[in-house]
């Protein structure tokens, strides 16, 4: 409960030296939310099936870019580019979060260093693919794609096909009425699929698939004992997991509109794992509370911290310090107390009467 | 009707037999006792009933297993469970963050199916609370027990979290057969009254019991038919009628090893006390010690017995300062400092850990290392001065090793041979040579023949005597054979529950030692 009081303090205290206006806050805070939410969403069912927090998302965010590539390669845009790449995503995301959590198993009591190892291993070979074999062995058709030498693809990639494609879905500014040309510069399509994620998630948690991660997560001797199958369902919370960064990170970077091939999904674990953990999540203890709460406030130090440093020291780059330490900060914190809780709770001699 | 049949089961751990041409029979509806020693191969036999995992990642097991005349061979609990067996564990098999419904019908929630779930599957069906805690109240209810159902189990009395189990288990509708693997050991004597009663009644109502206790005088109380185990070999099945408590507690501790001739004893007893324990407890999981005051007198050996999980291991690992530790311990006149291995290194004692490969050996390391390199840690030997540097003097610890691996005959291609490869009783060996490097004139053997084979366990053994009687060595010797702490001991202290349960000399009898370790007061027993 600690952590996020420490950040809304820190978040007001911030505000205050920004001078910015608070309806530019509201309106930027509405678009990281609609851009974070559903890959910190992603992290919830790693966290209640026992597993810690899955830096291995970032798998995930590869297999949104990897469709991305190829409906960009296809010159495929709009909503019926957004869609295809959602559709193209979820098999690439579903085969990586099956590996994960085959790997997953076999390191039992060391998933989050082996999830963030796996990110930074799977980072490797994603860049083999698209500098190397991209332009040799997978034919590109669309030469913008390509970077100069005609193999591997550019660092960054325009995505203006696609830009917005979910976020202004709903074509509200058809409506010549001012609450609906209002309405057409917020990202509302997003907000609904995002609560639409939220429900089902929600939903999943109550189901019998959802009570056996419970049971996986709080005691797996038990679980298995009462004859779950412990591995079967770490592995499905994994996929579920990968399945919903891919698509997080697509609607991500349709906001943005531009990918950077080789960076765009290097931070997404780091940022949605300390979103989550500003929210006042634990290692072992995680809802769409805290996923909501924690993007807030990440986002919004985010959005107020370089403005701040410069109000306050006269330089930018202070606040920008400022967020990469809090955001590494902020998870060695949380790991910290972790450890610090499980060791409080050990018997000591005095607890033996 | 017999209702299970276990036919000559038989189980290997490596090359170690577990199990030996075991078998057992259980009648429909009756109380069936199961009594054995640790190791005596109770668990083994209920873990391959119940398809423990660890029994299929061991190879298995041989023998034939009927359930109502049918072949049985269950791979997985869930097969178990498909057939009507039901088992409440010696630890609680509880989620302490569930509700008690919700523990109750872990892994067969009553679920209602939703359009979601009708397009992906029956795993995403919805849980119906309602029906789920309808039910657990109903086998709440059949234990008389009146609480409220959607109460979280951490924090309950443990007394509570046992009959949560056994209403696990009973209400899964066609429970046939149900074990109860030391199920009053946690329990108080009002609550122990109760459970067994309501034991008695679920077996009226046509459930069969394999029930495993400790307490001899429950089991003859409850069961119809006793088994009694030993050393993986069934040794007899009685009905309860017929035999009575003393003759159970012998035949379950039975005389294993036939005593060996020792070295002569020439010592000249004298009553000087080496080390005094007062109230010592020591927070060691699964072996606290709780209280225990005893002396030992210079010269002797002193075993310490009693069941797995009473406590005993904890006492040796305690005056070493490995778990924290309370009381007083006396050296000489001198009290040790606790929680300090090092201080209890430097007062002469040493320790042959029962985890040899995890405590007691540098796997990785040459058997030169790990046999000099307490010593060269706590008393500075085989260094020598170069300037302000101390080096290993690595021609002494040569010659050291060389002459211990000639005295204790330790089988190996050479002082440099990694101990990852070396067998058990030659660990052991290794173990015992830097116990003896450092010179103690207190030392703590804890387990010292634990997975080694049977010759070299008398090697061991014998070491040991030979220790005691050519270099004054007092021997406090830790073990879970009762045979082999009889066999070398001049006292044997009985640890039960974390006290101590009395001090008996080794040629007491089998039942009195039976009797004792399993938790009888010594009073009753010597009378």
């Amino acid at each position: 409960m600690i952590v996020p009081i420490i950040f809304l303090v820190l978040c007001i205290v911030g505000s205050f030296f920004t001078g910015l206006p608070a309806s530019f806050l509201v309106n930027e805070m509405i678009i990281r939310l609609a851009r974070n939410l559903i890959l910190v969403l992603s992290l919830i069912l790693p966290i209640i099936t026992g597993l810690g927090l899955n830096f291995a998302i970032t798998l995930g965010a590869m297999a949104g870019q990897i469709a991305l590539i190829i409906i960009t390669n296809f010159s495929i845009g709009g909503s019926g580019g957004f869609f295809l790449s959602i559709l193209i995503s979820t098999p690439f995301a579903i085969l990586f979060g099956f590996l994960v959590g085959k790997i997953l198993n076999k390191a039992v009591g060391k998933e989050m260093i082996t999830s963030m190892v796996l990110g930074f291993f799977a980072n490797g070979i994603y860049q083999l693919v698209f500098l190397l074999f991209a332009g040799t062995i997978f034919p590109i058709r669309n030469d913008t794609l390509l970077l100069p030498s005609g193999v591997g693809i550019k660092n960054t990639v325009d995505l203006a096909n696609i830009k917005y494609s979910l976020d202004h879905l709903i074509p509200f500014n058809k409506i010549k009425l001012p609450l609906f040309q209002k309405l057409a510069e917020y990202p509302i399509p997003t907000f609904l699929l995002t609560l639409l994620l939220f429900l089902l998630m929600g939903y999943l948690l109550k189901t019998k698939l959802g009570q056996d991660m419970r049971a996986v997560g709080q005691d797996p001797e038990v679980a298995r004992i009462s004859g779950i199958n412990v591995e079967k369902t770490k592995i499905i919370s994994v996929i579920i997991s990968t399945v919903l960064a891919a698509w997080g990170q697509i609607i991500f970077l349709q906001n943005i509109g531009t990918m950077q091939t080789y960076g765009s999904h290097s931070q997404v674990g780091l940022f949605a794992v300390a979103s989550l953990l500003v929210g006042g999540a634990t290692v072992d203890k995680a809802s769409w509370k805290e996923a909501l709460i924690g993007t807030f406030l990440f986002h919004f130090l985010f959005v107020i911290s370089p403005l701040a440093g410069q109000n306050l020291f006269g330089n930018a780059q202070i606040g920008e310090y400022f967020r990469v330490f809090v955001a590494y900060g902020v998870i060695g914190l949380a790991l910290v107390l972790h450890a610090w809780e499980k060791d409080k709770a050990k018997i000591t001699l005095s607890d033996i009467d | 009707m017999d209702l299970l049949q276990m036919k000559n089961i038989s189980k290997y751990y490596d090359e170690n037999k577990v199990l030996n041409d075991v078998t057992l029979t259980i009648k429909e509806g009756e109380i069936h006792g199961l009594v054995g020693e640790n190791g005596a191969g109770k668990s083994t036999l209920m873990n391959i009933l119940f398809g423990m995992p660890v029994i299929q990642s061991t190879g298995g097991y041989e023998g034939e297993i009927l359930i109502n005349g049918e072949p049985f061979t269950p791979t997985d609990p869930k097969d178990a469970m498909d057939v009507g067996i039901g088992m409440v564990h010696q630890e609680f098999m509880l989620i302490p963050g569930f509700t008690i419904t919700e523990n109750i019908k872990i892994n067969r929630e009553i679920t209602k199916p939703t359009v979601i779930s009708k397009v992906f599957g029956k795993t995403l069906e919805k849980l119906d609370y309602e029906a789920m805690a309808k039910d657990a109240k109903i086998a709440l209810k059949k234990l008389d027990m009146s609480i409220d159902e959607y109460l979280p189990v951490a924090g309950l009395p443990v007394g509570y979290m046992q009959f949560i189990e056994i209403a696990r288990e009973i209400d899964k509708t066609h429970l046939k057969l149900l074990i109860l693997d030391e199920p009053t050991a946690v329990l108080t004597d009002t609550e122990a009254a109760k459970f067994l009663e309501i034991i008695n009644r679920l077996a009226d109502s046509g459930i069969s019991i394999l029930f495993i206790s400790h307490r001899l005088e429950e089991i003859k109380k409850l069961s119809d038919t006793i088994t009694i185990l030993r050393d993986g070999e069934l040794v007899k099945t009685v009905s309860a009628d017929e035999i009575d408590i003393p003759e159970i507690a012998r035949l379950m501790v039975g005389r294993k090893i036939e005593l060996t001739q020792m070295a002569e004893d020439n010592r000249i007893k004298k009553d000087e006390i080496l080390l005094e324990i007062k109230n010592l407890r020591v927070n060691m999981p699964g072996e606290i010690v709780n209280g225990v005051d005893v002396t030992v007198k210079k010269g002797e050996i002193l075993g310490i017995g009693g069941l797995a999980g009473q406590g005993k291991i904890g006492i040796a690992n305690g005056i070493m300062g490995l778990y924290e530790t309370s009381g007083t311990i006396i050296k000489d006149g001198k009290e040790l400092p606790l929680n300090n291995p090092r201080e209890a290194l430097k007062s002469s004692i040493a320790f042959l850990s029962e985890d040899r490969r995890g405590v007691g050996l540098l796997l990785d390391h040459s058997i030169e290392f790990n046999i000099v390199f307490s010593s060269l840690e706590i008393q500075e030997r085989f260094l020598k001065k170069v300037g302000p540097l101390k080096l290993i003097d690595n021609e002494e610890v040569r010659n050291h090793v060389l002459k211990m691996i000639e005295d204790l005959d330790i089988r190996c291609t050479g002082p440099r041979q990694h101990t990852r490869h070396l067998s058990g009783g030659n660990q052991q060996k290794v173990c015992i040579a830097r116990a003896l490097t450092l010179e103690p004139d207190l030392l703590l053997v804890s387990e010292p023949t634990r997975g080694i084979d049977i010759g070299a366990k008398k090697l061991v053994l014998d070491t040991l005597v030979r220790l005691n009687r050519e270099l004054g060595v007092t021997i406090i010797i830790t073990s879970s054979e009762l045979g082999e702490l009889r066999q070398i001991s001049d006292r044997i202290a009985i640890i039960y529950g974390g006290k101590l349960a009395g001090i008996l000399k080794p040629d007491a009898s089998d039942e009195t030692f039976g009797l004792l370790m399993a938790g009888e007061s010594i009073e009753k027993v010597v009378d």
